[in-house]
């Protein structure tokens, strides 16, 4: 009997989360697939983005990422390989580990204030897909050191021993046995910072701004996708329509990276086994 | 060949000594086995010879240990030079996920070899010195780790034997491996013998007597292992000198 009540339960739980993801994901789509169009995807938006379609936004979404994966990913892999290879048990080590899950913790909007006052001002960049790249990029930077170092971790001792033994040098053994097996946590990593850059608002409010004609440079202020919703469904009275067919881009956008992510990754290592 | 010598050797981590006081000369073509209980500083021991203990934080070796004129302590030593003469095959094979080519040819280009025909030749004739050859050569380029743990110890073995050692520690290389494919590995230990310095800790006390040619034994003495007896492997068998090592290798008989 309590068996049966636990499980029911459990069942009850599990469907009514996978519930809650499948309304929205169906009101989504629902209201935003008849908006859908080439057209849609290859136009401006006009009239405050009532009319016309997404190309400046998709644009600057895709420079501001862009940006954001170029800065974060040699600066990740590198602190990465730090913390796993060189400062395992350091207090320097321990202290860097502590400060980027405090940081993984912090919200976005103190990110967004951040990039406001050192790249915008600071730096100079002012309102700029530059600028809000930057910032995503010290937002992405904990989730892809952390899974990095992990996935590092998780190459097998015995292939820096049998390296080591054979007179490898420690970078070598790097490059072509720690780094390629760290490859599927790197993967992890680029795809939730990836996800949690893309579905960014508050950060790039204060840093690429929210102009919506077509970027002509990295200097040049752009709307993201989110904001591009946020400001139709707040700000654009008739927008809705508008605003769910966002939505349902970028959530196909999302599954895209995903899986391929997963793809790339997988044929990364199947590569590295055959000969040359 | 060069005789490897050990001068009062000591191992610490940290504070803790793993092993004390070792001196241990190894004829050079010959096979020494070391055995005893676990924990008492064999493998330690071997770490010592090619300066993996560098790779160990808070392990500090001190007293000395001379490979010809070579000072192995010595703190600028050239490690990679070091562990291109004294390779080491441990106890569970450890190949790389590459394919069986790359695994010779990795280590081999970090050496400086890099010429198609001379990475081919060396490529056949150590898989040929390992007995691996006729049963790889079609499949070079597949995954090493595709092979069968007896296979994997003979790769690796034969990546060790690419960079032309005159020393090979092995760390238990047969204790890992189903009774077929240890005896396999057993013969191919005793074909290198003739070319090789064999240094091979076991805890296969059968398999010592069939294939050493000198035993040295340690012991856990006052808190650290200890070498209490090393000689010819018919007196250490038949005629120990030390009650430990009489009652060790009479336990084990029984």
């Amino acid at each position: 009997m309590s068996d049966r009540a636990a499980a029911t339960i459990v069942w009850a739980v599990a469907i009514s989360v996978t519930g809650v993801f499948l309304w929205l994901l169906a009101d989504i789509v629902w209201h935003g697939f008849g908006q859908i169009s080439w057209g849609f995807l290859t136009s401006l938006p006009r009239d405050a983005g009532r009319q016309g379609g997404l190309s400046s936004i998709l644009v600057a979404t895709a420079l501001i990422l862009l940006v954001c994966m170029a800065a974060s990913l040699p600066l990740g892999v590198g602190t990465a390989v730090l913390l796993s290879e060189f400062s395992r048990e350091s207090l320097f080590g321990r202290g860097v580990r502590r400060s980027l899950d405090v940081l993984a913790g912090v919200p976005s909007i103190v990110f967004g204030l951040f990039g406001n006052a050192f790249f915008s001002k600071v730096l100079g960049m002012g309102f700029s897909i530059l600028s809000g790249g930057l910032t995503l990029a010290c937002m992405v930077l904990p989730i892809l050191i952390r899974a990095t170092e992990e996935g590092l971790r998780s190459a097998p001792n015995e292939y820096r021993l049998g390296a080591a033994a054979l007179g490898v040098s420690r970078t070598k053994t790097l490059l072509h046995l720690l780094i390629p097996a760290a490859i599927p946590g790197l993967m992890v990593g680029f795809v939730l910072g990836l996800g949690r850059a893309i579905a960014e608002t508050a950060a790039l409010l204060f840093t690429s701004g929210y102009v919506d004609r077509m970027p002509e440079s990295l200097l040049d202020s752009g709307r993201a996708l989110t904001l591009h919703i946020y400001d139709l469904s707040m700000n654009v009275p008739g927008g809705d329509r508008s605003a769910y067919g966002t939505a349902l881009v970028l959530i196909l956008l999302l599954f895209a990276i995903n899986s391929a992510a997963w793809g790339i990754a997988g044929r990364w290592r199947d590569r590295r086994i055959v000969t040359e | 060949m060069n005789e490897l010598r050990t001068e009062g050797l000591t191992l610490r981590y940290r504070e803790k000594p793993a092993f004390a006081d070792v001196s241990l000369s190894v004829r050079p073509g010959s096979l020494t086995a070391i055995v005893g209980p676990s924990g008492c500083g064999k493998t330690s021991f071997l770490n010592c010879l090619n300066r993996l203990t560098d790779l160990i934080p808070g392990a500090t070796a001190s007293g000395s240990i001379r490979l010809g004129d070579l000072e192995i302590l010595k703190p600028d030593l050239d490690v990679v030079s070091l562990r291109r003469r004294v390779g080491m095959i441990f106890q569970k094979p450890n190949p790389f996920p590459l394919s069986i080519r790359k695994n010779l040819e990795f280590p081999l280009r970090e050496h400086g070899v890099r010429g198609r025909a001379e990475l081919d030749g060396i490529l056949e004739r150590t898989l040929r010195e390992v007995g691996l050859w006729d049963e790889v050569k079609d499949r070079l380029g597949s995954s090493a780790m595709s092979l069968s743990g007896g296979q994997q110890q003979r790769l690796c073995f034969a990546r060790a034997l690419a960079l032309q050692p005159e020393i090979l520690l092995l760390d238990e290389p047969c204790s890992a491996l189903d009774p077929l494919s240890s005896g396999v590995v057993e013969d191919l230990i005793v074909r290198l013998k003739q070319r090789y310095t064999l240094l091979a800790v076991t805890h296969n006390l059968a398999q010592a007597r069939r294939i050493a040619d000198v035993v040295a034994v340690f012991w856990v003495q006052e808190g650290a292992g200890r070498l209490i007896e090393v000689g010819p492997a018919a007196q250490v068998f038949e005629a120990p000198r030390d009650p430990l090592t009489a009652a060790y290798v009479n336990g084990m008989r029984g």
